[in-house]
């Protein structure tokens, strides 16, 4: 029981003792800027992370303007960027700036914060049956150093030497060395100073959820009567909580490095005319503490992802999830083996050969329990009766981009092969598909799903649909051809390839992604409309279960105030996926809070 | 204010759409259509993913056609002929994978559509199934860590002894390259020693085998068709990355730390030349690990030679290190030039001049 919440809203976190509820009325400040209400807080990460991602994809815009047109130039770009595009064209340490903060905004701001932020806040009491989160204080301040810390690394972008500009991975001594690059300056302070302030609100987030999940669920939900979303929110956050704090280490370091002359990562240096007194640190030792936290991101990313889409696979296939077991073990699996493959990054940075072939064992295994997803999935449609939804169509979507962006896994966990592909446009497709956009169609499907319960809304249909259909061919436009590159070896992170006869034949095809990375940022801004509009102007929901789910967020009134049941809090009887015919009321799904019929053996 | 423009007319554009959006729904809700989709969204739906998963399968094919062609040449190493192997072993799997489950997908989402009058099957669990499709892929895993980890035992194995050894290190934003010189051995470095005048690699004079060391600064390697090569890797600021796409090969440059990586070239340039009809030809080395704002211009070319004697032919008239600034000495003790790289490398070649 959390004693910060009595100050503010007494009765609304004793709420779940007694199920005694009763609406007031809240300031405005109370109610929707300090909100301890886990909807309002998921709510605020939601439109943070979407404003974040406007910032990010409008970044990769313009890189894809320079990359595609290297000998053009773009006017609009200085009215944007100003003297970092004179006359239009992008120079190069900008371009590099705009590199590295695309990747920290989308992974960190946009899919974990604005992701599992959103997700984990809004569903995990709704769907557990609690009034709140453990600490709904903590809570609130979760999303307040989320907040602070994206003021921080807003404001990096308007200091007179950039934003950091040494990738999102920001590898010493590039990071270390003010000497080396532009944005090593103030740039990289505020972004480690950034990162900071993001893992704090990660670790009060994670620790809520974990708290929230295994002391506050309703009476009747067993651990394995929770949905799948909430198993992946649950390890979702066990993740973040056991690697997060390892970049905070490496970060500490790294500042060491920067302003105290320490040398954890710097040795053997000399830039810019002269020899640093830096000897013994190794660059590889940063880069062992990054993946740590690095590749379980990477998971982080994607569990919640694979939790709503089965979930919404399962709703709007009218049938159970294939396998509800198998899929909470494949989750314990992935989630296991997350923590011990981060090596699998650095096969070619000087680190053990012999080690390298260890991390290729435990890499190619995590294929394992990622295929067995996929096949369940597959399982779940078969023989269901599929209403193509929008959420469906995104879920759908998910599972494809899953398989292509997964499959190239294989080939990247296999070192022999990494050598070869590292650090190439293989690796840009591998991930952006499997992380970055099937874990944005997850997220979709989430929004499109639950924005009824968010806003008493829907959100257009029409405009779902058309969203749907540019981002999933545009993704494929984008990402499929640079395979190709990727295997020629064209490395990441170049500005321009024209003076290399290797990789400038690719010209046309950068020029054909680049085009279509512009068509596919319109498309999200669709999305973003239709989200704003949606919430003000969209079809107002009448039936509290608009989707026939058998969930306990649907019990909740169409719009539940702080506390979620205006009543007692349903007790739970049966697992999640009973989605089959209930002969007393004529639906095809029984909730999970209908006691079992008579007769009737649970699953 | 073109931005403004250009903003304004997105949201209006936008806010067409979503009229004619909403009118279309409104029309489905006046007719009484309750459903969360209507009958006939529905099965226009899954004609269309139907037709997009064709349609892709068509683009994948025409990508192909427009861009196998762009591919590098063949391998010109050993090791890389066992990464094209291996690669099309991987292909192979991975590739019928990908046609197989996204046929599935597409496929499954058509024909179970919801009908009228058409259940939905309570299926919720089979073991033996997950059994079957654990093991499928745990087996065919297997087989590809086993040629993966024999193909990276012997591509980072130790070196063969009669390797010819090649210093290369990084530096913003270029290559330099060392030869042990006749004595075969490389002299030892110092980087506090390190000056862009007359030692860029900061060779300590008192260790005579650096005397007779030669060094390349435009980071041109050569080495010889046929006869293994081990490169030595340093770095002398950042990370850097030694990548030979057309060898299939990569290895980090690491400042303080050494990193080494061996080959056995196949084809010389000159043979490559025919190979690829190209007369310019160059294997190039572009750096393949984020470096500051010039890593996209951060180049070095390799020239394989086709034998010993043209190797031989082309190290005799290079003239140690030593030797080139040894005779400036007095030029260069004079305090170090400028200290921005540009003007240090016009300073050398004024310096090499004397």
């Amino acid at each position: 029981m959390s004693n910060d919440a009595t100050l503010v809203h007494a009765h609304d976190a004793h709420g779940h003792h007694d199920g005694h509820h009763e609406h007031h009325k809240q300031h405005f400040i109370t109610k929707y800027i300090f909100s301890q209400d886990h909807k309002m807080i998921g709510k605020q990460y939601l439109v943070t992370g979407i404003i974040w991602a406007i910032i990010g994809a409008l970044f990769s815009v313009f890189f894809r303007l320079q990359i595609g047109f290297p000998e053009s130039s773009f006017p609009i770009m200085e009215q944007f960027l100003g003297e970092w595009a004179k006359g239009g064209k992008l120079s190069p340490e900008f371009y590099y700036a705009l590199v590295t903060m695309h990747g920290t905004i989308l992974v960190f701001f946009v899919l974990t914060a604005g992701l599992s932020g959103t997700f984990s806040n809004f569903l995990i009491p709704l769907q557990i049956g609690a009034r709140d989160m453990a600490s709904p204080f903590m809570n609130m301040l979760s999303y307040w150093f989320f907040f602070v810390s994206s003021v921080v690394m807003l404001a990096s972008l308007f200091i007179s030497t950039g934003p950091a500009a040494g990738g999102w991975t920001t590898y010493p001594p590039l990071s270390a060395l003010k000497e080396a690059s532009l944005g090593s300056g103030l740039g990289m302070d505020l972004w480690l100073i950034s990162m900071i302030l993001f893992i704090i609100s990660q670790v009060l987030g994670g620790l809520n959820y974990v708290t929230t999940i295994l002391n506050m669920r309703t009476n009747g939900m067993k651990m394995t009567r929770m949905p799948l979303t909430i198993w992946s929110f649950f390890f979702t956050a066990v993740l973040g909580l056991l690697s997060f704090p390892v970049l905070v280490s490496a970060v500490v370091l790294l500042l060491f490095d920067r302003h105290a002359g320490t040398s954890f990562y710097l040795s053997e240096i000399f830039i810019e005319g002269k020899a640093l007194s830096h000897i013994g640190g190794s660059p590889i030792l940063y880069q062992h503490l990054f993946w740590f936290l690095g590749h379980p991101e990477v998971y982080i990313v994607m569990l919640p992802g694979m939790g709503m889409a089965s979930e919404i696979l399962s709703n709007h296939s009218r049938k159970p999830i294939f396998g509800y077991l198998a899929m909470i073990i494949s989750l314990i699996g992935i989630t296991s083996l997350a923590l011990v493959v981060w090596a699998h990054h650095m096969f070619v940075s000087g680190m053990s050969p012999f080690l390298g072939s260890v991390f290729v064992l435990l890499t190619l295994l995590i294929a394992i329990p990622s295929a067995i997803k996929v096949f369940n999935w597959l399982t779940t449609i078969w023989r269901g009766s599929i209403r193509f939804t929008v959420p469906m169509v995104f879920a759908i979507g998910f599972v494809s981009v899953f398989i292509s962006g997964g499959l190239t896994g294989i080939w990247l966990g296999n070192s022999a092969l990494d050598i070869h592909l590292h650090d190439t446009y293989f690796v840009v497709a591998h991930f952006h598909l499997v992380m970055g956009v099937s874990a944005f169609f997850g997220m979709f499907a989430g929004v499109y799903h639950w924005f009824p319960k968010m806003f008493g809304r829907f959100m257009n249909n029409t405009l779902g649909y058309i969203h749907f259909f540019v981002t999933i061919i545009s993704a494929y436009l984008i990402f499929w051809p640079m395979h190709y590159a990727g295997l020629a070896g064209m490395p990441r992170r170049y500005y321009d390839y024209t003076e290399w006869a290797t990789y400038s034949p690719y010209s046309g095809m950068n020029a054909f992604i680049s085009v279509v990375a512009v068509i596919a940022f319109f498309g999200q801004l669709l999305f973003v409309f239709n989200f704003f509009i949606s919430m003000f102007r969209g079809r107002k929901v009448t039936n509290p279960n608009p989707w026939g789910s058998t969930t306990l967020e649907w019990t909740t009134p169409i719009l539940p105030e702080h506390g979620n049941w205006d009543g007692p809090i349903p007790e739970v009887h049966r697992w999640p996926y009973d989605y089959r015919d209930d002969a007393e009321t004529g639906k095809d799904y029984i909730p999970q809070n209908v006691p079992l019929r008579p007769g009737e053996t649970e699953h | 204010m073109s931005g403004l423009i250009l903003t304004a007319l997105v949201i209006l554009v936008f806010i067409v759409i979503y009229q004619i959006a909403r009118a279309a729904e409104y029309v489905n809700i006046i007719r009484g259509e309750e459903e969360t989709v209507s009958k006939k969204t529905n099965k226009t739906l899954a004609w269309i993913l139907l037709l997009f998963f064709f349609v892709g399968m068509w683009g994948v094919y025409e990508a192909h056609i427009h861009l196998a062609p762009l591919y590098l040449p063949e391998a010109a190493s050993e090791q890389g002929l066992k990464y094209e192997s291996m690669m099309l072993t991987t292909l192979y799997i991975t590739g019928g994978v990908f046609v197989i489950t996204q046929a599935l997908l597409f496929w499954f989402s058509f024909r179970y559509q919801a009908k009228e009058g058409k259940k939905p099957l309570f299926y919720s669990h089979n073991n033996t199934l997950e059994i079957v499709w654990t093991t499928i892929p745990a087996l065919t895993l297997m087989v590809l860590v086993a040629i993966g980890l024999r193909n990276w035992n012997q591509m980072t194995g130790k070196a063969p002894e009669d390797a010819l050894e090649v210093q290369v290190v990084g530096k913003q934003f270029n290559f330099i390259v060392r030869y042990p010189g006749p004595d075969g051995v490389f002299g030892k470095t110092n980087f506090r020693l390190i000056n862009d005048a007359n030692n860029v690699l900061g060779l300590d004079w008192s260790d005579p085998a650096s005397k007779d060391d030669i060094i390349i600064e435009n980071g041109e390697v050569h080495i010889i068709n046929g006869r293994n090569v081990k490169f030595i890797i340093n770095s002398r600021d950042v990370l850097h990355n030694l990548a030979l796409p057309h060898f299939r090969m990569k290895m980090d440059a690491v400042p303080g730390i050494t990193t080494t990586m061996w080959l056995t070239p196949r084809i010389s340039t000159a043979k490559m030349k025919e190979i690829t009809g190209n007369p310019d030809f160059v294997y190039e080395i572009p750096c393949s690990e984020m470096c500051g704002n010039g890593h996209y211009s951060m180049k070095g070319t390799v020239v394989v030679e086709e034998n010993e004697e043209d190797f031989n032919k082309w190290l005799s008239g290079q003239k140690s290190y030593y030797s080139l600034h040894h005779d400036t000495e007095t030029a260069a003790e004079a305090p170090a030039p400028a200290a921005s790289t540009d003007t240090a490398a016009v300073a050398e070649d004024v310096v090499a001049k004397n």
